[in-house]
């Protein structure tokens, strides 16, 4: 009924504005074109100079409402980050002086220079010397931006540093997967066509490579230390992903077949950003910037900055994926008396985290 | 001299012919295969009004969802059945309406709604030609785009859905149909379908240069075109070159998704059916690199034409020549080269290789000077004139003042170590809407005013004009202004629902608040198609051949031009088609002889 009802309004009020449309048409004709042009023309000229100043304190309001919610209201949490946040303050310097001249002699122009009784306007059709100042002067305000910000792409893209913790990041319809290292400090080799959720084998670990012997795999959560340069390695297992770390200022996508890298220093731990934010539910996000399918939106990963001796800690409790996957490699676990019984256990354990894949 | 032949020949041969080729005229041959380039393009323009209103009434529908996540509407389901079950859209359906929104928009309305319409309609008149240089190719053209449109609009009824991988169609997920429901049957109608407008783009692009080179009256030069001429033409080049890139993109991707090639798969595998793709060594970058090398001359495409209508617009109803002719057409030549060489800067994020990113950065900043050279060069055609606020007039000011909003965000996002940061989230959304969407849609608006009185010997109603100018600016302000902030919040496009992210709390009453502006910009508009129907029939008479006072040659054609547009011989042209208020004098068409005492001339 309520739907009912608004669209006779919208169609009233459709057919009030047409029929004083309809009327103004007439007056126009029974007062003459001209009379109605140099009316219509004095309230058009009062709209256009009412709507830039109330534009420009629609400006200022919508950053009053709105500056305190973006991410430059607190510093970057990554030390490559500040970067981002002193060029983004230069350039929206040299933008904001453009805008605000720009739009203000547009409209101030167009008010001030509107047809008036026995006014001519100037024919004035050229001149080298202001052409020249106005491709000279945005070339040079362009330069600066350019130069700082090739600056900066050189450094966030260079070489990761040597000592910097490797974490690979691998992002599937709709979450992530981590993996980390082990104690060898070396990724083992993966080929997709190794991969099977079923087998606990979600990153197609090649099990001949010893190297993947001690790596961890965590689904949950990524755990990275605080004040060390961090380098992610990011894949993708179907489509497009990308790793959207927004309080550290950097994106990269994930791209099946193309790894690509990432890398930065994270300042804060997630314990004092939560002091920092007075916010005692802050987590850092990973957020899927890139189509990925129905569930993009849904495509969240958590990272947990902790420091050093808490992220070692962490990293030494974790098991091996390749123990899950195969049980009876697990030192820890006391040798099977029978391998019936080992199997058994083996298919268990597939099963619940079967489970735990398909609830998630 | 051979233009001087066929147009003699045109004019002495085909007059005597000419009201005997009016009487054979069916309905059919008028309306429908009409040849004549005045009806292709009203042809044009009201199936892009059809698609815009289709295409705002997706945004209408996407927005709601994103305005009031956890609200049900019950009509939904009676509209869309089982793609907004209990009311509510689902995802896979919220993203096909999100890519056919784009993918219409960018496409159907402001490619060739808008060069289609205004190439067509303005090439013969301005050059003073009787019509294209092939009046067949060009019939063909809107055919073509016809069967496009017919096989999008048909993908929405199929059982799986239209496309949803969003309206550039990344592969995999656009190459793999157990990745979205979208990207079954969808997606092929949706390359069939881009295909068709590729083949229409490129009958109508050759046919626009062709025109303009080959088909210009007597004593017309290049330097004396008109901007919007120019504009044309540097549209139909860029379209051209680029369309079949995209075609190419699309038809290899056909060819993965059917044939078992690996253009663009490798090393992928389908967690729904647990089993790993056999393609290897396929790279699904190539398909950005292809769909972009067309993806970013396609933001020229759209804008150019606005630009060059801005400026004729500007001129003459500031009854001032426009300021820095060679200045313009040389920035559209320089956005036209450069358009060609900053594709990349959409793939800064994509492992592109950061030495070859350095170079699409200065590239693409370096778009940014001829576009403030053009938005200077605005600004000084206004200053000291005698301004008109016609409607056309206003929608040029609220393209200027759009342009430069929207132009300046752009300087932030091409530089890569800033889209680090910025890249898909609302920044880019705001940014690509106001300086490529809105911008672009008030040209349009601009020149269906400013040229209605052509197509239709009648005017649009002013009144309504007007109010369809200020609440379409205000509310297109008030709608991606904030935007911005949500971007630099972080907030990653496409998202169907934000509730789950604690880093996007806060922004619900944004949220709502921008849908409730965008239904009503949806419902202003309707209003102007209102306006545009109802004034084909009943607006006020045009009573003058030249209503707006202006120099250039359609305004020397009768109020109503037949085909072949003047009755007599086409009119020579002497001079530039700026000189407004010179000499005293408030305008001098292009047809008048230069004077013995007149000042110095362009």
């Amino acid at each position: 009924m309520s739907g009912f009802f608004l669209i006779v309004t919208i169609a009233l009020i459709y057919l009030v504005i047409f029929q004083i449309a309809r009327a103004s048409e007439y007056v126009g004709v029974l007062k003459g074109e001209d009379i109605m042009r140099k009316q219509s023309n004095r309230i058009n000229g009062f709209l256009l100079i009412a709507f830039l100043v109330l534009g420009l304190i629609g400006v200022w309001y919508c950053n009053e409402l709105f500056a305190k919610k973006t991410l430059f209201a607190h510093d970057s949490a990554s030390v490559e980050g500040e970067r981002v946040d002193s060029m983004f303050m230069w350039t929206l310097g040299i933008t904001g002086v453009v805008f605000f001249i720009t739009q203000i002699l547009l409209f101030w122009f167009a008010f001030k220079y509107q047809e008036k009784e026995g006014k001519k306007a100037v024919h004035f059709a050229h001149s080298n010397k202001l052409e020249l100042i106005w491709t000279a002067v945005p070339a040079i305000a362009l330069t600066v931006l350019v130069i700082i910000g090739l600056r900066n792409w050189f450094h966030f893209t260079k070489e990761a540093p040597a000592d910097a913790v490797v974490v690979e990041i691998t992002g599937k319809q709709f979450n992530w997967i981590y993996r980390y290292p082990g104690k060898d400090k070396v990724l083992g080799k993966t080929y997709y066509k190794e991969i099977s959720d079923k087998n606990n084998n979600p990153l197609g670990q090649i099990w001949s490579d010893n190297a993947n012997h001690d790596d961890v795999i965590e689904t949950s959560e990524m755990h990275i230390p605080v004040g060390v340069p961090v380098k992610l390695i990011i894949n993708s297992r179907d489509v497009v992903h990308d790793v959207g770390l927004n309080h550290f200022r950097m994106k990269m996508d994930a791209v099946p077949g193309i790894p690509t890298t990432l890398w930065f220093t994270p300042k804060y731990t997630t314990k004092q950003m939560r002091e920092k934010l007075n916010d005692p539910e802050f987590v850092y996000e990973i957020a899927c910037d890139q189509m990925c399918g129905p569930g993009h939106f849904s495509m969240r990963g958590v990272i947990v900055v902790e420091e050093m001796g808490e992220y070692k800690v962490w990293l030494a409790t974790r098991k091996p994926n390749y123990w899950t996957a195969f049980p009876d490699k697990n030192p820890f676990i006391k040798p099977a008396v029978t391998d019936t019984v080992a199997t058994k256990a083996a298919t268990t354990e597939v099963k619940t985290i079967d489970n735990k894949v398909a609830k998630n | 001299m051979s233009n001087e032949a066929v147009l003699q020949a045109h004019s002495t041969a085909g007059h005597a012919g000419h009201h005997e080729h009016h009487h054979h005229e069916s309905f059919i041959t008028k309306y429908i295969f009409s040849q004549d380039h005045k009806m292709i393009s009203k042809q044009f323009l009201v199936t892009g009004i059809i698609w815009a209103i289709l295409g705002g009434l997706m945004s209408v529908l996407f927005r709601l969802q994103l305005g009031y996540p956890n609200e049900t509407f019950p009509f939904l389901e009676d509209l869309l059945g089982k793609w907004a079950k209990g009311g509510k859209l689902n995802p896979e359906f919220y993203y096909a309406l999100v890519t056919m929104h784009g993918t219409v928009l960018v496409f159907f309305v402001l490619t060739a709604g808008l060069s289609g319409t205004f190439s067509n309609l303005l090439i013969p008149l301005q050059c003073g030609a009787r019509d294209m240089a092939s009046p067949f190719l060009n019939m063909l053209s809107y055919w073509f785009f016809f069967i496009s449109s017919i096989i999008m609009l048909a993908s929405f009824f199929i059982e799986t859905g239209a496309a949803s991988g969003g309206w550039t169609s990344y592969p995999p997920l656009s190459a793999i149909g157990d990745f979205s429901e979208g990207s079954k049957a969808g997606m092929d109608f949706w390359l069939i379908s881009m295909a068709l407008f590729i083949v229409s783009a490129l009958l109508g692009g050759l046919n626009y240069i062709a025109t303009v080179l080959n088909m210009r009256t007597k004593g017309l030069s290049m330097t004396k075109l008109p901007l919007t001429i120019w504009a044309f033409f540097f549209t139909a080049v860029l379209g051209v070159l680029s369309f079949p890139v995209l075609l190419s993109g699309a038809i290899l991707l056909l060819f993965d998704r059917h044939l078992g090639t690996s253009f663009y798969l490798s090393d992928i595998f389908v967690s729904k059916t647990q089993t790993a793709l056999p393609n290897e060594g396929g790279s699904a970058i190539l398909f950005q690199h292809l769909f972009w090398f067309l993806g970013h001359p396609e933001v020229y495409i759209i804008l150019l034409p606005a630009m060059g209508m801005a400026s004729e617009i500007i001129s003459t109803n500031s009854r001032k020549p426009i300021f820095g002719y060679m200045a313009m057409v040389g920035s559209m030549f320089a956005i036209c080269i450069l358009a060609f060489l900053v594709w990349a800067h959409h793939m800064f994020v994509t492992g592109l290789n950061p030495f070859l990113g350095a170079f699409f950065v200065l590239l693409t900043l370096l778009i940014a000077v001829p576009s403030a050279i053009k938005v200077f060069n605005w600004l000084t055609t206004l200053w000291k004139g005698n301004i008109r606020f016609t409607p056309a007039m206003l929608f040029a000011i609220g393209f200027v003042s759009l342009f430069i909003s929207g132009g300046l965000t752009g300087i932030y996002l091409g530089n890569s170590a800033l889209d680090y940061q910025l890249h898909d989230t609302y920044f880019v959304v705001a940014h690509f809407h106001i300086v490529m969407g809105v911008a672009s849609m008030f040209g349009m608006f601009a020149g269906i005013y400013h040229w209605y009185p052509k197509m239709f010997g009648r005017h649009l109603n002013n009144t309504l004009g007007y109010i369809h100018f200020w609440i379409t600016i205000v509310g297109a302000y008030l709608i991606f202004w904030p935007m911005h902030y949500q971007g630099l919040a972080g907030a990653p496009r496409r998202y169907y629902d934000i509730s789950n992210w604690h880093f996007l709390k806060g922004f619900d009453g944004l949220n709502q608040f921008i849908s409730t502006v965008a239904l009503i910009v949806f419902a202003i508009q309707l209003l102007f198609v209102f306006n545009y129907f109802f004034s084909m029939y009943k607006g006020r008479r045009v009573t003058t051949k030249n209503p707006w006072g202006s120099n250039t040659l359609e305004w020397t054609t009768p109020i109503s031009p037949g085909h072949g547009n003047w009755p007599g011989e086409i009119p020579e042209v002497h001079r530039w088609a700026y000189d407004y208020s010179k000499d005293g004098r408030d305008f001098i068409p292009q047809t008048e002889p230069i004077g013995a005492n007149e000042s110095g001339h362009h």
